[in-house]
């Protein structure tokens, strides 16, 4: 199955160090299009490093990464146009403070895609609606929770109309009660065929939505198969002690 | 007492707020055009907004005032003293515009600008739409202390020969052998300016906090 799909991400020999600290060691990694991959690691396993590079908010070292049959290229105009078309999904939200919920989603359309204002409202009202905040629209971010905060910046990244979109931990800065309602909002993603790669520790996430568990330890990707076997019993050691702790709680 | 000399000093008062009035915008557009430049990730930008700002900083302004006034002209261009006073002014203070902003940018979350990135907004874009309009409103006290400091500093226009409340009071100062009654005049006149400058401020720091 998963050959068949056209690659839309391509991380080849990826080296990234910051300083004298390698971080990530030749990490390869082919997402295709229409694939979700969950990234699993240890905490410094390089998982947030690795989704940066993705979009060039990290830049790397060595090796190459294409996206879309694109090489990353530098800083500059053509960087911001192909970042518009990955979608990334904060940890701490990051939803612009100083705009309500509907600027917050119309600023990228109008300001980077040249949509009219009126075309960019229509499409946040409708995303806002797909993620059940259609009546938050004149809000603040500081008066929304945190899980309304964090489907208000999907949301931002969807109506940027992604071939991709990243997650790094979408809802480890939220309290257990609004963890689920964010889920629901990317498991309807990924239903949806969305391509997706997300760094979490929901485990649960990880075996429903998941097409395939890429599992990192000190910057190298120590197993990268189907969630099935994964959980069932994966034949790294180190994955096999990753599991066994976060599973125990 | 000074009050006597308060219509005596009405056109310097006029100078000086224009000296204060336009200086202020220049130093605003040149202290935010140096403060994207120091954080801008082109490094030849940031090492010219940094030198830019260590020199002007570390010039005293009558020095400053006086090279413009009569240094510039003999490189050719020619102006009067009111607007070497200005330029000297907004040059001078555009260095402090630009560090009270640096600071402000540094205060918003490095969060707010990879959001901005992440959706493709370029650094011009990221800079005018998502982080300027948040440093702006956490500098607005320091910005307003720039903006006071400036007032009190139009003073250095008097040594340019250009007839502010300064230049005025000094020559009132001869004619009327009243020292004290004049420079109670001229403090009042002053603060005819800072006053409302520092209660504005105060206003607008309330209205335009962002609530985190
Ligand atoms: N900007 C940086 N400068 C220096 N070192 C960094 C920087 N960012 C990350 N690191 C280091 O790189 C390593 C990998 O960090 P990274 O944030 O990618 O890990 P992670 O797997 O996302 O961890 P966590 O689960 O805690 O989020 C860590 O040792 C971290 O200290
Ligand atoms: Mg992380």
């Amino acid at each position: 199955m998963t050959q068949t799909r056209a690659p839309l991400v391509v991380l080849e020999g990826v080296v990234k160090r910051f300083g004298s600290h390698q971080v990530l060691t030749d990490v390869d990694l082919v997402v295709g299009a229409g694939e979700v991959v969950v990234v699993l690691g240890p905490s410094g396993s390089g998982k947030s490093t690795l989704i940066r590079t993705i979009n060039r908010l990290e830049t790397i070292d060595g090796g190459r990464i294409v996206v879309d049959g694109q090489p990353l290229p530098d800083e500059g105009r053509e960087l911001a146009r192909l970042r518009a078309d990955i979608g990334m999904v904060f940890q701490s939200f990051n939803l612009f403070a100083h705009k309500s919920v509907l600027d917050n989603i119309t600023l990228g359309p109008v300001k980077v895609r040249g949509a009219s204002k009126a075309e960019a409202r229509d499409r946040a009202m409708a995303l806002l609606e797909r993620v059940g905040l259609a009546d938050k629209a004149g809000a603040s971010p500081a008066q929304l929770s945190g899980g309304q905060q964090q489907r208000v910046a999907i949301a931002r990244a969807l109506a940027m109309q992604p071939k991709v979109m990243l997650f790094d931990e979408p809802t480890s800065a939220l309290d257990p009660e609004f963890i689920s309602e964010v889920l629901e909002v990317m498991k309807g993603l990924a239903d949806d065929g969305m391509t997706m790669v997300v760094v979490t520790h929901e485990m649960g996430f990880a075996r429903s939505a998941a097409d395939r568990i890429v599992f990192l330890d000190q910057g190298r990707v120590l197993d990268d198969t189907v969630p099935g076997p994964f959980f069932d019993g994966t034949s790294s050691p180190r994955a096999r002690e990753f599991l066994s702790k976060i599973l125990a709680h | 007492m000074p009050f006597q000399y308060l219509d005596e000093l009405a056109e310097g008062f006029l100078t000086t707020l224009s000296l204060t009035l336009l200086s202020a915008v220049g130093a605003l557009v040149i202290g935010t055009v140096l403060a994207a430049m120091r954080v801008s990730p082109v490094p030849v930008l940031r090492a010219v907004g940094t030198t830019y700002v260590q020199l002007v900083r570390n010039t005293p302004l009558p020095v400053l005032a006086v090279l413009f006034a009569l240094g510039l002209p003999v490189l050719g261009p020619s102006f009067g003293f009111f607007t070497w006073a200005v330029l000297a002014l907004a040059v001078y203070t555009g260095a402090f515009v630009c560090e009270a902003l640096r600071s402000g940018i540094n205060a918003v979350g490095v969060g707010q600008g990879e959001a901005a990135r992440a959706i493709g907004l370029g650094f011009g874009q990221t800079m005018r739409l998502v982080v300027l309009p948040q440093a702006f409103r956490t500098v607005v006290p320091p910005l307003g202390n720039v903006l006071i400091a400036l007032t009190k500093n139009t003073a250095v226009a008097a040594t340019i020969s250009v007839a502010d409340i300064t230049l005025r009071s000094n020559a009132l100062i001869t004619s009327s052998a009243d020292p004290l009654g004049v420079i109670g005049a001229s403090a009042l006149a002053y603060l005819v300016i800072t006053l409302p400058l520092g209660l504005a401020v105060d206003r607008l720091e309330g209205r335009v906090a962002v609530v985190r």
